[in-house]
């Protein structure tokens, strides 16, 4: 407790030197401190109180460290409230305060009582700016002031935030803290710290023991030390161990990245598939090409949109509703469009094409009358957002991980609707042999409907999985019907197994080529090998065989 | 024979009419896209526009006739604004045009308004690099947006490694090429810039976005400069949010961010990046409190935004109607001369000025995005900064200078040379 407040007190006015940081930081992370101090200075509380109004990030930067200092009660809240932005001081007497909406103007109370000071007008309060030294200023006494039981992920956090400036000076509080440590993950951090620390020992020998202890660390302060090690240490042997610890990690570094380019591909290719699943369906089975797949998509996000407005508070489950929903908007605009413009169109291509295409414009420009030309902002859920970390430098994104679990999730239940169920068995009738199937007693302009519908509705999830990703404006359609007809071609048109590998492997194909090529020429790349592998095999990867093809 | 004459009677009338109308009121072009890919930005410029002019109606016009405004659609498509341009100019009749929002439509329209010999205000930040005898450039040359933005990070912030990362297409390259002269002036060395362009309205962000941690991760403060168009930021931020970069880490200033485009997303994960413009809607004046206030009456949405480009427009906008009274005419030439020198109040608390190279003075502000889709100024210039209309820092351009004042009357000319290319542009 008392050596959280000494710091305080004997720490320079100016700014801080990093070692003295990181031993401050340790200080306080190994002590446990409640950080509410016996003799509260409240006068340091009203200093920094009377800082916080004015214009120099720096002078709030000074009254944090104040109020921090100060040990008040209230400290907590306050910076709790500056850091969410909602801190106020009126212009009159520079008194901070929090604001409420009111009719005319703004319903005030003192921020640090708690009483109210009635109403005023919008010019006469003035926010409590903050920038990003401040706001990770406030985050880091925050954290502090919160540490109290001290939470293993909070330390380890800590740790590893110190890695960079570690020096020898820190070395006897770390081995003090790892004697009595618990937590084996934090333990392993503990470890690595131990060794970043000793990287600074004049003994030669607890440098070497060092190195070979950060063999394979893949934290980047780490390699950043090492890198200069190998460059500036006096002793050659020293040298040559940092060096050859070097190379252990860069041959891990690329592994991860390698890894990384993997999953970044598959990714990718899962938004292909996506995308193009619906048109595999339409296109593929059916024969119809159909430009406003892309719009069908696109009201699908836009479904999502309005599912998130109509349920504001429940943004958590909102997708849950939303992919059914879009499911049966688009599914119902598709049997529309294949009533309306498609049934009269069978068997001429040329004119299907145009047709569909003046209808994703009519559908482009309804959306843009409908919900303003603006994007629209679809908010991701708490439980799709962040990370899932696996080391220090390779993570993988949580929503793209949803996103590869649902397209799995939608090409096998396709599949099993074409495989499975009587409509898919009709469906597989009608496009193969018409004529053959009505003979039989299937009704083929039912069939054709709701064909066209499937298509579109799984167009439409698409677009609930798309809102996560990309804007949702009425451009969205337009991004994504290239990719969907490229992918469908490429794995051969009338083969859902097709779409799964084509899709995939331009996804993976276009991520590998990424970092060398730039993410213009590999996509150009990309399309330059398809252009080459049609004219080779023109019936895609998987080429229907038997009478089906013939059709 | 009676038919006949009735018919010419009728067409009598109808051209009284007609030059009555013309007689009437001043009519003013607007040429901004209200369908297609642009809709999202140009459609609120237009709106502004149509304030501007009722705003002007309603204190007793110009010249003691009505302003009328003449709104057209180039949809998006560059080809079209040429003849968008063409079309408000000799079948419209108006004396000014304010329109465009990309440097492509705008290089389309240029030969037209040359030709006719019109005005056009073009309200949005650009690459620089011209300076036409027709054309007002309200909105930022590199000078005043970029070159400010990147010493801001140098500066303040104690940036030591840079991303450059941009769309690719005209503004963003020719912004990144002077960025790069400017910051290996400054000593910055080779391996401490990536520069990296991705196609329009891209949305797979992972691989760079990676790439971007790993470049910041050798241990020097590191700064993303985006010239990254409209579009494709949303999945760009998303992207760095869920990779876990925060602002305090790897700071992104970008040029083309924003109080429209962020109005259309979620903002949490951009909280703490900043932007580089000379007008925000949070800026504490009278005068754009004023401004907001009237923005809302007249599209009758609380919630609606201003922007840069809007502020542009209203510059521009005040110093076209400063410069018809000081001319007493419309006469596109007469109002070329009269408009040089003229000075109108900007909405930050300051005076924008037209200079003879057809730029205007402006103050620079960097803002940091906040959570409700607003900037918070962290800086600003202590004056403002004129326009510059050839960059000082690439070797084509450094000795070229514009002013189209008598006798010079020269969009580029050569100092060293001492000769005027003759180009118009």
């Amino acid at each position: 407790m008392a050596t959280t407040s000494t710091h305080y007190r004997t720490m320079p006015e100016g700014r801080r030197s990093t070692g003295w940081r990181a031993l401050w930081l340790l200080a306080l992370l190994f002590t446990v401190s409640t950080a509410s101090t016996a003799f509260a200075a409240s006068d340091d509380f009203e200093q920094g109180l009377a800082l916080l109004s004015e214009k120099s990030f720096s002078k709030k930067g000074r009254a944090i460290e104040l109020l921090v200092a100060s040990g008040h009660e209230q400290v907590l809240p306050l910076l709790q409230t500056m850091s969410a932005g909602e801190l106020y001081y009126r212009k009159s007497d520079d008194r901070i305060v929090t604001r409420r909406d009111a009719d005319t103007g703004y319903e005030i109370t003192d921020a640090v009582s708690g009483e109210a000071l009635g109403t005023v007008g919008r010019r006469d309060v003035k926010k409590v700016a903050i920038n990003n030294t401040l706001r990770s200023q406030l985050t880091q006494a925050i954290a502090e002031l919160q540490l109290g039981a001290a939470d293993p992920g909070i330390r380890k956090t800590a740790l590893e935030a110190m890695l960079s400036e570690l020096t020898a000076d820190s070395l006897p509080l770390l081995e003090k803290r790892r004697r009595t440590e618990q937590d084996d993950s934090v333990i392993e951090v503990l470890d690595i710290a131990i060794a970043v620390a000793q990287l600074e020992s004049s003994e030669r020998s607890v440098r070497l023991q060092a190195l070979q202890a950060l063999e394979g660390s893949l934290y980047p302060s780490v390699r950043n030390r090492l890198v200069t090690m190998t460059a500036n240490d006096a002793d050659a042997g020293v040298r040559k161990a940092a060096e050859k610890a070097l190379i252990t990690i860069e041959s891990r570094v690329n592994l991860f990245s390698n890894l990384e380019t993997l999953f970044f591909g598959v990714s990718l290719g899962s938004v292909l598939i996506l995308a193009a699943i619906g048109l595999a369906i339409t296109f593929g089975v059916m024969g119809v090409i159909n430009m406003a797949h892309g719009e069908l998509i696109m009201i699908g996000a836009y479904t999502t949109y309005v599912i998130q407005l109509l349920m504001p508070n429940a943004i958590e489950y909102s997708l849950l509703v939303a992919v059914p929903a879009a499911f049966i908007v688009s599914g119902l605009v598709g049997i529309a469009i294949e009533r309306g413009v498609i049934r009269f169109l069978y068997g001429r291509p040329l004119e299907t094409l145009l047709a569909t295409f003046g209808l994703s414009l009519v559908l482009q420009q309804a959306v843009r009358s409908i919900f303003s030309p603006l994007n629209r902002s679809v908010e991701t859920p708490q439980w799709m957002s962040g990370t899932w970390e696996i080391n220090a430098i390779f993570s993988l994104t949580l929503n793209r991980l949803y996103i590869i679990a649902f397209c799995l999730i939608v090409f096998f239940l396709l599949h099993l609707i074409l495989k499975r169920t009587r409509l898919g068995l009709e469906v597989r009738a009608v496009s193969q042999n018409r004529q053959m199937a009505r003979a039989m007693g299937v009704r083929s302009q039912w069939v054709d409907a709701l064909t066209f519908g499937l298509g579109s509705g799984i167009a439409g999830v698409a677009g609930v999985a798309l809102s996560q990703l990309t804007n949702v404006g009425p451009n969205l359609g337009q991004a994504y019907i290239i990719d969907s007809f490229m992918v469908v071609v490429f794995g051969g048109v009338g083969n859902l197994w097709g779409t799964l590998v084509a899709g995939l492997s331009l996804g993976v194909a276009n991520k590998v080529m990424e970092p060398w090529a730039g993410a213009v020429l590999a996509k150009i790349l990309v399309l330059v090998f398809i252009i080459l592998f049609i004219q080779k095999r023109p019936r895609g990867l998987f080429p229907q065989k038997g009478r089906a093809a013939e059709g | 024979m009676k038919m006949k004459q009735l018919a010419s009677g009728i067409a009598l009338a109808m051209m009284a009419s007609a030059s009555m109308a013309a007689d009437d009121t001043i009519k003013v072009g607007v040429l901004h896209s209200l369908s297609g890919t642009m809709a999202i930005s140009e459609t609120t410029l237009k709106d502004t526009m149509q304030m501007l002019i009722e705003e002007q109606n309603k204190q007793g016009g110009l010249l003691g006739k009505k302003l009328e405004a003449v709104v057209v659609d180039p949809a998006s498509n560059w080809p079209l604004f040429a003849e968008k341009a063409r079309e408000l100019v000799e079948k419209n009749g108006v004396d000014a045009i304010f329109g465009c929002w990309t440097s492509v439509s705008r290089k389309s329209v240029l030969p037209v308004v040359e030709e006719l010999d019109t005005v056009l205000f073009y309200p949005v930040q650009y690459e620089g690099e011209e300076s036409s005898k027709n054309v007002f450039y309200t909105g930022a040359a590199p000078n005043q947006q970029a070159i400010p933005a990147v010493d801001y990070l140098m500066n303040e912030l104690g940036v030591e490694r840079w991303v450059l990362a941009g769309t690719d297409y005209v503004y963003p390259r020719t912004t990144n090429k002077i960025l790069e002269a400017y910051l290996k002036g400054k000593g910055v060395a080779d391996k401490d810039i990536m520069i990296n362009y991705t196609p329009f309205g891209h949305s797979d962000w992972q691989s760079i976005v990676a790439d971007v941690k790993k470049f910041g991760s050798a241990g020097k403060k590191t700064a993303v400069v985006s010239t990254i168009n409209g579009d494709a930021n949303v999945p760009f931020y998303k992207e760095l949010g869920n990779q876990g970069i925060s602002a305090e880490d790897i700071p992104v200033v970008a040029f083309s961010v924003g109080e429209e485009e962020l109005s259309g997303i979620d903002t949490k994960p951009l909280v703490g990046h900043l932007a580089a413009w000379n007008y925000f809607m949070s800026v504490d004046t009278e005068a754009n409190d004023e401004f907001i206030q009237a923005w809302h009456a007249y599209i009758g949405d609380e919630k609606r935004v201003t922007n840069d480009p809007m502020e542009a427009h209203y510059i521009g906008f005040k110093m076209w109607v400063e410069a018809v009274k000081k001319a007493g005419t419309t006469d596109p030439a007469a109002v070329q001369d009269a408009i040089i020198g003229v000075s109108v109040p900007n909405l930050t608390g300051g005076y924008a000025t037209m200079a003879p190279n057809h730029h205007i003075t402006k103050p620079v502000l960097i803002g940091e995005i906040q959570d409700d889709g607003q900037f918070e100024v962290v800086w600003s210039t202590s004056g403002t900064v004129l326009g510059d209309a050839w960059s000082d820092f690439l070797p084509g351009s450094k000795d070229l200078i514009a002013d189209w004042r008598a006798p010079l009357s020269c969009g580029n000319y050569n100092v060293k040379t001492g000769k005027c290319s003759g180009q118009n542009f």
